[in-house]
């Protein structure tokens, strides 16, 4: 445990260093201010508070944004280390494999939570400053709160998973911001296509939900959505959902980050320095 | 007994980097660990640190197996070209090391003293000089006085003072007992602060002994230079059937046990010879000598 914390404490004061935790706090408040300030026009939306509005419009923003952070913080977290050669050294200490990516792992964690705590206090205090009725919003953004966490601890998992695998910091890169790409953005638009194609088949009532729920990106807006008042606001392919248990999501929010967490640990134990 | 090899044997593929390699190293010994680039002496240090694991053959470090908790908690390392992250100081680096031995951090002060490293200690190590990352490197390395220390190039990077000093340390810890194995492709640099010397060339371990062992294994041949009078040495050459070098010097080489013969020869020429140099081989000589395989 001691172990985890002291490879925790030096990887959070290299993040500081290296000014990543001023980017990721900068990325979610700036993100975060621009969401509130475009909310801020009268929604027309009887009996929501404006902050569960608020909290509709942090889920899509989160969805993007927080897988993101989470990759840009892991991709260098193993490769890097092959590289600057440092690896090999500390593989030679009384450390298991699993304490070094635990404590790497609790460290870019909690820099990532500083940084969504930052973008979503400001959001909330901006819409309980317009809306004395916001704080009817809080659960919905406290919800938002620790599945932003769950969510970016399944994508620092597979940072570090492809971090090992690809062995070079620049290839690491490629492939985090191919994933990103892949299960952020193309995902969708390919489930969106299929079920144009399919024009209310099998596909539509049997495979689509299981699809968007093995996403962890789908399952973690599904859950968010479903289960705040604002469900009006939800767009695309999550409307599409409306369908899907939010337990389910739920489940695959939790399961996730695990299976991401072993996959990492899985692949650096093949690493040889 | 610290460290025992035996028939230590690696293959990438067709190639083979360690061929039956096999010796020990007890506590309080220095054994410098010689061979080219390439001739596996990293990948022999990989398999004793538990790194990477040998195919055939048998290691033992500390009573244990490579890369166990017990192997690991006595054996510190020194890579070749050792890197720290370069946005950490260099104490904020020995205290991330010490915490990760479960060690007090109130000793990385004193373990960078000891490493001349004081006044360094809150510069980044991305500011250091290589001489001074080797530097926090051998300071990482004393954490707790391990049982065995392996180190690889160690002093590359150093200047002369420097690696006086680093040898004085290893000196220090030899005598509390720490089994060193250190690996240089220089035998000058080695030969006074080892007590015994492994030479590996192409995966083959082609001596194991101590210097003045392989002095005496090798008998190489010594070299007599002749300095001859001015316009003379042609004649000289001639008369000693030996080559010429330039102008002046004539160079005859001879075994041991034939030296004072020729050096009577050279006598007998009387006031034609101006002086003679006797040269021995010189350690790169015996280096090359067995690492050509002359040993084994």
């Amino acid at each position: 445990m001691n172990r985890i914390l002291a490879s925790a404490r030096t990887e959070f004061f290299i993040a500081l260093r290296n000014r990543w935790i001023t980017i990721a706090v900068a990325m979610m408040v700036l993100f975060s201010l621009v969401l509130s300030a475009a909310g801020s026009a009268p929604t027309g939306a009887l009996g929501v508070d404006k902050l569960s509005v608020t909290v509709a419009s942090l889920t899509s923003l989160a969805v993007y944004l927080v897988p993101l952070v989470a990759l840009l913080m892991s991709f260098d977290a193993i490769a890097g280390e092959i590289e600057r050669g440092t690896l090999s050294l500390v593989l030679t200490y009384p450390v298991s494999r699993a304490a070094l990516i635990l404590g790497k792992f609790t460290a870019h964690l909690a820099i990532l939570a500083i940084a969504v705590a930052a973008g979503y206090g400001i959001a909330a205090i901006a819409a309980m400053a317009a809306d004395p009725d916001a704080i009817r919003g809080v659960p919905a953004l406290l919800r938002l709160f620790w599945t932003s966490i769950l969510l970016g601890a399944t994508f620092i998992g597979i940072g570090y998973g492809l971090s090992a695998f690809a062995r070079r910091p620049g290839a690491a890169a490629g492939l985090v911001i191919g994933l990103w790409l892949v299960l952020i953005v193309l995902y969708d638009l390919g489930l969106l296509a299929a079920i144009v194609a399919d024009d209310g088949g099998k596909f539509t009532t049997d495979y689509f939900p299981w699809l968007l729920l093995g996403n962890p990106a789908d399952a973690f807006r599904i859950y968010n959505l479903a289960v705040s008042d604002a469900t009006a606001a939800a767009t695309g392919l999550t409307g599409a959902a409306n369908s899907i248990p939010p337990v389910l999501a739920l489940i695959s929010i939790l399961v996730w980050p695990i299976v991401a967490t072993t996959i990492a640990w899985l692949t650096f134990r093949k690493v040889t320095p | 007994m610290c460290l025992t090899l035996s028939q230590v044997t690696k293959r990438y593929g067709n190639h083979t980097v360690l061929d039956a390699v096999g010796f020990d190293v007890r506590a309080g010994e220095r054994v410098a660990l010689l061979g080219h680039n390439g001739a596996g002496k990293s990948t022999l240090m990989k398999i004793i640190l538990g790194l990477i694991p040998a195919d055939l053959g048998s290691v033992s470090v500390l009573g244990a197996a490579p890369g166990s908790q017990t192997a690991r908690t006595g054996t510190a390392y020194l890579p070749e070209n050792a890197a720290f992250h370069p946005a950490l100081t260099g104490q904020e680096q020995l205290c991330h090391y010490l915490r990760l031995r479960g060690a007090s951090t109130s000793q990385a002060m004193p373990l960078l003293e000891r490493v001349g490293l004081e006044t360094a200690a809150r510069r980044r190590i991305g500011t250091y000089s290589k001489g001074m990352r080797q530097r926090v490197g051998l300071a990482q390395a004393l954490i707790g006085t391990p049982r065995l220390l392996v180190l690889d190039e160690p002093t590359s990077g150093l200047d002369p003072v420097s690696r006086r000093e680093f040898y004085t340390i290893l000196d220090e810890l030899a005598a509390q007992g720490t089994a060193i194995l250190l690996s240089s492709h220089a035998l000058t640099e080695v030969e006074a602060r080892t007590d015994r010397i492994v030479i590996l060339s192409s995966g083959v371990m082609v001596a194991n002994d101590t210097l003045a062992n392989l002095r005496r294994r090798a008998s190489l041949p010594i070299r007599l230079q002749i300095s001859a009078q001015n316009g003379k040495a042609d004649e000289v050459a001639r008369k000693l059937s030996a080559g010429r070098r330039n102008g002046v010097m004539v160079d005859l080489v001879c075994r041991s046990d034939e030296k004072l013969a020729r050096l009577g020869d050279i006598s007998a020429l009387g006031s034609l010879v101006d002086d003679v140099d006797i040269i021995p081989p010189s350690l790169e000589d015996i280096y090359s000598h067995f690492s050509k395989g002359g040993g084994a």
